[in-house]
């Protein structure tokens, strides 16, 4: 955060409504690919570990998705902007949309994602807009701890079996490339840098890849090498199988319009 | 003594007989974990108090799954992990030699003792 | 079980024992204890286990599709605790000396069952709240009296389970109260599930005391506390009002009020059988699921112990080397 000088915020804010609808679309869809994971997982401890990752998920898309209906000024509500947006109103990184794939590759985008999420929410932590930094508040917490749980299975699929390595290796080198999105920066983004309202993206990656190269040393894993660097998703340019995740999430709420849950 | 030996893990979860644990599935069950016993304190200046049990690879798994099952619902402030293996307990054949002898030493408990009405600080 | 081998004359540990439990103790893992009730309690933790487990599908495929925010998490949780009471059961069942690998295995191999009314599939969001109502409702009636069973550690692990089962039946009651009360769609959508889920509920139970084998010994040994009969009407007598409050009609024309009690028609026993032995319309499916999360977590469960493994090896020659 490198603003000192605090704007206060006005009752309706495009831009601050703007990255906290990409914040909470992140955390919405990751939430919802974690969740596919219910009665599925490699044992019964993990079921519940990772149902807990997904309930810190939708926990702070609630919060965001929330703010956002009051600062862009629609009133909508969390499940308006949640279930009646269509594909290209929505913000996340294509690295949360990605399908999970098997344990591996959920792991390996674990790591990603929460590499990520610490530094960004310890930065955002004392944003100058007070709703943010009150989620980020909550979500530093639980994010070490999604951290601590994606180093602990990393390492143990990297440095267990040749099997485990391969299938965690392959799966870190289909997501990789999805990393570089995350640290992108737009004329949103300088702005509210500016402004202290959001972290900025280059202090970021020199604190994920540090975290993310230790972890992929102790787990005897190749630091994956690509010049592919896709992108797309802050400006509602989304992967193929996102529109299906899309579909899932929606098609209840939508097929009863109006009705109350 | 037989049954110190072929079972281990008493209170609360207990006797789990030490021919089911890892050495027995080693290339037979793939992956087969031990066994964790799992204390937690509820809060501050309370015991520790044993929760349950759960199978992880090692300690810091087991430490991370205890944290997931057994605190969901903020039951604690602190967590301790023991392999089921290591807990060694009391028979319950030894029972009458191990807890009988204290019965009869009431002198041990302060309402053995009377103390003078009206006086306090005792 | 043979119930008239139990009335034969009793060794001094049977005597010891069976007053123990006369008496209302509690049997620890490492007491004497009866081949039978030991077996009996295996058999009786390692199939709730299952259900438990089992009982995450149902409502877990509709987890990625809840309605609304709110309702996701609420499920997320709730599946995510049925985890949890599984793992709580595998754990009592362990320390009567099986593990759980093996239970497991006896799950997938179709040895040990679990109950019939997860073999029931759920069409509609209405039926995730027709499950916690109902289902759970019925679950608690069945569980709350385990909080006393004379075997310690399921007497303890249903404490933990039915304190949690208590928001499972609430947050169902109020997901149906809402779609009671919403749309025409929603309240058909209720109905059809309440409709559907009735009379599964009512089999949860069991079938009734004169034709169940297992019951009386059961009794003897404190591990059942009350008559499948008796649990039975408690659940329909608790229940019925609530599908009243909610404006729901229970399927059954022949259910009475005596005065007393609602008395329910005739349950078809054919169905819970068929069901039972594997013809359920969810039962092939619902195993298939479990086996091929098993099979396909497999690969992880090896990484972990190897790494375990090579993990333990290190420390030991630094050891050495120190």
């Amino acid at each position: 955060m490198s603003a000192t000088s605090a704007t206060p915020v006005t009752a309706v804010d495009a831009d601050v409504a703007a990255y906290a609808l990409r914040l909470g679309d992140d955390a919405l869809v990751l939430g919802q690919r974690l969740g596919e994971w219910a009665a599925k997982s490699p044992q019964l401890e993990e079921d519940v570990a990772l149902l807990n990752l997904a309930l810190d998920h939708l926990g702070v898309a609630r919060s965001l998705l929330s703010y956002v209906g009051t600062i862009d000024g629609t009133g909508r509500s969390e499940d308006d902007i949640a279930f009646l947006r269509d594909e290209p109103a929505f913000t996340n990184a294509l690295l949360m949309e990605l399908e999970g794939g098997d344990f591996g590759r959920t792991t390996a985008r674990q790591l990603l994602v929460a590499s990520y999420q610490l530094p960004l929410w310890q930065a955002l932590a004392s944003s100058t807009d007070p709703e943010i930094a009150g989620v980020a508040g909550k979500a530093v917490k639980e994010v070490a701890y999604h951290l601590d749980h994606a180093r602990s299975w990393v390492v143990r699929l990297g440095d267990g079996t040749a099997e485990s390595h391969r299938r965690v290796q392959t799966g870190l080198d289909e997501v990789w490339p999805y990393a570089a999105e995350l640290f992108e920066r737009d004329a949103l983004v300088d702005r509210l840098v500016a402004r202290g309202v959001a972290a900025d993206p280059a202090l970021l990656e020199p604190a994920w890849r540090a975290t993310v190269e230790d972890v992929l040393a102790e787990a005897t894993l190749t630091v994956p090498e690509t010049s592919w660097r896709p992108t797309g998703g802050r400006t509602g340019a989304h992967t193929t199988g996102f529109g299906y995740l899309l579909a899932e999430l929606q098609h209840l709420h939508r097929s009863h319009p109006g009705a109350s849950w | 003594m037989t049954e110190t030996s072929s079972f281990t893990a008493e209170g609360g979860h207990g006797a789990v007989p030490t021919s089911c644990e890892v050495e027995v599935d080693e290339g037979g069950h793939a992956g087969a974990q031990p066994l964790w016993e799992v204390f937690v304190r509820s809060r501050r200046g309370l015991s520790h108090t044993h929760a349950g049990s759960l199978h992880a690879p090692d300690a810091h798994m087991a430490l991370r799954n205890a944290r997931d099952v057994y605190t969901r619902r903020q039951e604690g402030v602190s967590i301790w992990v023991v392999p089921a293996a290591a807990v060694v307990a009391s028979s319950p054949d030894e029972k009458d030699a191990f807890f009988d002898p204290a019965g009869d030493k009431a002198y041990r408990h302060p309402t053995f003792y009377d103390v003078p009405e009206g006086l306090t600080h005792l | 079980m043979d119930v008239a081998a139990v009335a034969q004359v009793e060794s001094p540990l049977e005597q010891q024992f069976q007053a123990l439990v006369d008496a209302d103790g509690r049997v620890e893992p490492r007491d004497w204890m009866p081949d039978g009730y030991r077996k009996t309690l295996v058999r009786q933790i390692a199939q709730h286990a299952h259900s438990e487990i089992i009982g995450m599908q149902p409502e877990g495929n509709w987890i990625t599709r809840a309605p609304s925010l709110r309702r996701k998490c609420i499920l997320v949780a709730k599946v995510q605790d049925e985890a949890g009471h599984g793992l709580y059961l595998y754990s009592a069942a362990e320390t009567l000396g099986v593990d759980r690998d093996e239970l497991l295995d006896l799950l997938h191999t179709g040895r040990q069952k679990y109950s019939t009314i997860f073999n029931y599939p759920t069409t509609s969001w209405a039926d995730v709240a027709a499950i916690g109502w109902l289902v759970d409702g019925a679950a608690i009636m069945n569980q709350v009296p385990l909080t006393r069973c004379s075997y310690g550690p399921y007497a303890r692990a249903m404490i933990r389970v039915c304190k949690e089962e208590s928001f499972h039946q609430r947050q169902g009651f109020e997901a149906m109260t809402v779609l009671a009360n919403g749309t025409p769609a929603q309240r058909q959508m209720a109905q059809d599930a309440l409709d559907r889920w009735w009379w599964p509920a009512l089999m949860m139970f069991g079938p009734s005391d004169t034709d169940s084998p297992n019951s009386a010994q059961s009794m003897t040994w404190g591990i059942k506390r009350f008559s499948n009969d008796e649990l039975r009407q408690r659940f329909v007598d608790a229940t019925v009002p609530q599908a009243e409050h909610l404006g729901l009609t229970v399927p059954d024309p022949d259910l009475t009020w005596n005065g007393e009690h609602y008395v329910s028609g005739e349950i078809d026993w054919t169905e819970f059988f068929t069901v039972m032995k594997g013809d359920g319309p969810c039962n092939r499916e619902r195993i298939a699921n479990r086996v091929a999360a098993h099979d396909e977590g497999a690969w992880v469960r090896e990484a972990a112990a190897a790494y375990a493994a090579k993990q333990q090896a290190r420390s030991a020659s630094q050891g050495v080397a120190a």
